[in-house]
């Protein structure tokens, strides 16, 4: 070691002496550690200018630091910057990034969609989101439906039609299924009739007798279900009518029913009472004619299709 | 206060610049062959044509957006990390097995860290002259000349490291179009990150740093060293022969001709110190084999040099083992292979490369996946029948668009229904999901609670694939 390092150490007391030889030793903080400190006060300081910091009152600093997003009424709006600005720029971004593929759905048909894997997959995944926040709480997760709530889109059966017309439609414009009450009009015995005659559809082991009655009664102008459900009891899609010759139940749940007795108490009870919850709201207005579209090539995929 | 006032121990010892003395000889020759290759790879690949049906047609490019990297005539996909790690596994193994043969000859010709300096040193030679030349520069007060040497050799340094680090970049996309972005002023903003970063590094690393990152940097120098063995070839002064038993002696006086050296219990080495000034990490390699020591064999074509030129055999210092210098006569030095550690390695490098070739050739050009949608997990139709739904995924790995035809086995005919999707195309490296409904009736789903999705590509016939999956009824047991 050089010579001129070898100076003598002596170390460095505050300069205080306190009871006439009481020191204390000067021990600074490290440079390196001081610099990060005032570094930090610095950028605290810029911070401060840059963005929202101090509460004053009610209100508070802004900051300098401006942020510009559009608004779902379509209006470029600047503020001072805060997180919910900065969310619905990266939703105007993310928007931005899917519109290749709007732009490209809506030009195609809805066939055309369904026949592109490329188009069809992004209908899968992106239609995924869509039925999940928009159909979902009504349809359950998959779109399985539920018995006496919102029907299954899964199976093939299709009150208003499968088809991507059909599916576009009631999406679009909703829907309101309605059967009129027959408590008063029929008699219970009569009822048990026609529940019977609508069972004997699925070969279940009803009275032969009681089924005929139940077919009489069916087609008479008494009971007139014939009116909406059609001479041959597959309902009527442009009304929106049950099918009740298949092994498909939206309203009474014949499939969960024991015996024939509960099987035909179930039927009964839409008989007796009518219907009038089968309320699907229209979507326009709420999604975009895209949305709209995508989620019809979506719920056909599911089943569409009759 | 008396203990205090002691001289403070200093802790970091200020580094001494090594000004290394250029040499001549075969193992200078080898280095600056490995030099120009490296460098002739390294520069030149991006540049490098490369015909492709589909992405960038560039011999190497790694395609960040398509997520794909093109090496000649192989496409990687993320999903083939598993060739990366294995390729890691097996450079690390052969790492391993060149240590154990022939010590760090990794560290002294083929490390980029010292292909960086070396190539520094070279431009250093070149402007400034050679060791004795640069000596006087440095203690040189600060004039004209030293200014316009100093100067030219850092502004080379900043190119050779600008175009190491653009030479970098340039491997992600079409190397023309990057070139042009970045000097136009609209490439991306990772590019001029990295290109600074990487500038920066170099030149700090290959200028600056230089064997402080081998020594304190570098973690591979140290746990080499550690895996030497009596066995393994390192660079070795023969002491016994150097210092004779009364220690090394210059060539002066009566003392030169190795007789008399002899007789008057010298050694052979003339102690003329070129093997110091040649050495690129500064130290004395008659100290005995030491951790800083990169084994790139300067020193010894240093002292063959003067062995040579004084007419006495060559191969003082050599590339040497422990237990061949335990020898009352030391036989020609050799590799030493017969020893179960070189033999196992040598099993785990060979059954790792031909499982790693193995697993490249017989890849697909295609991935799939089939999922059954659970949320129904079935559906029970109008007519009693059961329909279960599978989401088939789909990759093409190819170059060229593919069409993949899905059919069922097992089931009876026209059990499956692919909507409008007869076939799916692909285009390449893009992926899709195709939707596949399959029914039957409950008698048929008793008897086949299982069968197989048979999806071939109609352009590449190898591209084929039979997935068994469940289908599942009011009647499976789950």
């Amino acid at each position: 070691m050089s010579a001129s390092k070898q100076q003598a150490h002596v170390p460095q007391t505050t300069g205080h002496v306190w009871d006439g030889d009481l020191q204390e030793y000067n021990n600074p903080l490290p440079n390196w550690w001081l610099m990060a400190f005032y570094a930090s006060v610095v950028f605290a300081v810029i911070y401060w200018f840059m963005y929202p910091a101090w509460p004053i009152a009610g209100t508070f600093t802004t900051g300098f630091k401006t942020i510009t997003y559009v608004n779902n009424k379509g209006v470029e709006k600047t503020v001072h910057w805060n997180t919910r600005a900065l969310l619905l720029q990266e939703t105007n971004e993310a928007v931005k990034a899917q519109k290749p593929y709007f732009d490209k759905l809506s030009s195609m048909s809805f066939e055309q969609i369904a026949k592109d894997p490329e188009m069809n997959s992004f209908v899968l995944s992106a239609g995924k989101e869509l039925f999940s926040d928009n159909c979902a709480p009504c349809h359950q997760q998959g779109g399985a439906g539920k018995v006496g709530f919102a029907p299954n889109l899964t199976d093939d059966d299709w009150l208003y039609g499968g088809h991507f017309s059909e599916i576009n439609h009631t999406i679009t414009y909703g829907r309101h299924g309605y059967m009129p009450p027959f408590a008063g009009v029929l008699t219970d015995q009569q009822m048990t009739e026609l529940a019977d005659y609508i069972l004997s559809f699925e070969k279940y082991p009803v009275n032969p007798a009681s089924a005929e009655a139940g077919n009489q009664l069916f087609h008479s102008e008494t009971a007139a279900c014939y009116y909406c459900h059609g001479a041959d009891a597959k309902g009527r899609k442009v009304i929106g009518s049950a099918n009740l010759t298949d092994s498909i139940w939206l309203w009474a749940n014949v499939p969960a029913a024991k015996t024939i007795a509960d099987k035909e108490a179930a039927i009964k009870t839409v008989i007796t009472g009518g219907l009038n919850r089968g309320v699907m709201p229209t979507w326009q207005g709420r999604l975009s004619t895209d949305q709209i579209k995508l989620l019809t090539v979506y719920v056909h995929d599911l089943g569409g299709g009759q | 206060m008396e203990a205090n006032a002691e001289e403070p121990m200093h802790l970091y010892e200020k580094r001494i610049p090594i000004v290394p003395r250029w040499v001549r000889g075969k193992f200078r020759n080898f280095k600056s062959a490995v030099l120009v290759l490296a460098y002739a790879i390294y520069f030149v690949l991006p540049w490098v044509p490369w015909h492709r049906l589909s992405g960038i047609n560039q011999a190497v490019a790694f395609d960040m957006v398509g997520r794909r990297f093109f090496i000649f005539g192989l496409t990687v996909y993320p999903q083939n990390v598993f060739w990366l790690a294995w390729l890691l596994f097996i450079a690390a193994v052969f790492l391993f097995f060149m240590t154990t043969l022939l010590g760090r000859a990794f560290c002294g010709y083929f490390c980029f860290q010292t292909l960086w300096t070396d190539f520094f040193m070279i431009i250093e030679r070149m402007v400034q002259g050679d060791r004795p030349a640069r000596l006087k520069l440095l203690k040189q007060p600060w004039n004209g000349e030293k200014l316009l040497k100093i100067g030219t050799t850092h502004t080379l340094f900043l190119l050779t490291s600008f175009w190491t680090a653009m030479t970098f970049v340039l491997y992600f996309g079409y190397a023309p179009q990057i070139l042009h972005d970045f000097v136009t002023g609209n490439g991306a903003q990772a590019a001029y990150v990295a290109v600074i970063i990487l500038t920066l590094s170099t030149y700090i690393a290959a200028a600056f740093m230089r064997e402080q990152i081998c020594q304190f940097v570098c973690p591979y120098g140290r746990f080499q060293s550690v895996m030497y063995e009596p066995e393994t070839l390192v660079v070795t002064y023969e002491y016994r022969r150097g210092e004779g038993e009364k220690g090394r002696a210059g060539m002066k006086g009566d003392l030169k001709t190795r007789e008399a050296r002899q007789a008057a219990g010298h050694g052979d080495c003339i102690d003329c110190g070129i093997c110091v000034q040649v050495c690129p990490v500064g130290i004395d390699i008659r100290d005995g084999l030491q951790y800083r020591c990169i084994s790139c064999g300067l020193c010894i074509d240093a002292c063959n040099g003067v062995m040579g030129s004084v007419g006495f055999p060559k191969g003082l210092i050599r590339y040497d083992s422990e237990i061949n210098m335990k020898k009352d006569v030391p036989d020609n030095p050799h590799l030493n292979w017969n020893r179960l550690k070189v033999y196992g390695y040598l099993v785990a490098l060979v059954v790792m490369t031909s499982m790693l070739a193995v697993s490249i050739m017989h890849r697909t050009d295609f991935e799939y996946s089939v999922q059954q949608v659970r949320q129904p997990l079935f559906v029970v139709l109008s007519s009693g029948k059961i329909r279960n739904r599978y989401e088939i995924h789909l990759t093409n790995d190819s170059d060229r668009d593919q069409s993949f035809h899905i059919s069922t086995e097992d089931i009876p005919p026209g059990s499956l229904d692919m909507g409008l999707m007869q076939n799916a195309v692909v285009h390449p490296g893009k992926s899709v999901i195709v939707e596949a409904s399959v029914e039957m009736d409950p008698e048929e789903a008793r008897q086949h609670k299982s069968f197989e999705f048979v999806i071939q590509s109609q352009d590449i016939e190898k591209d084929h694939a039979e997935v068994k999956v469940s289908f599942f009824s009011e009647n499976s047991q789950i």
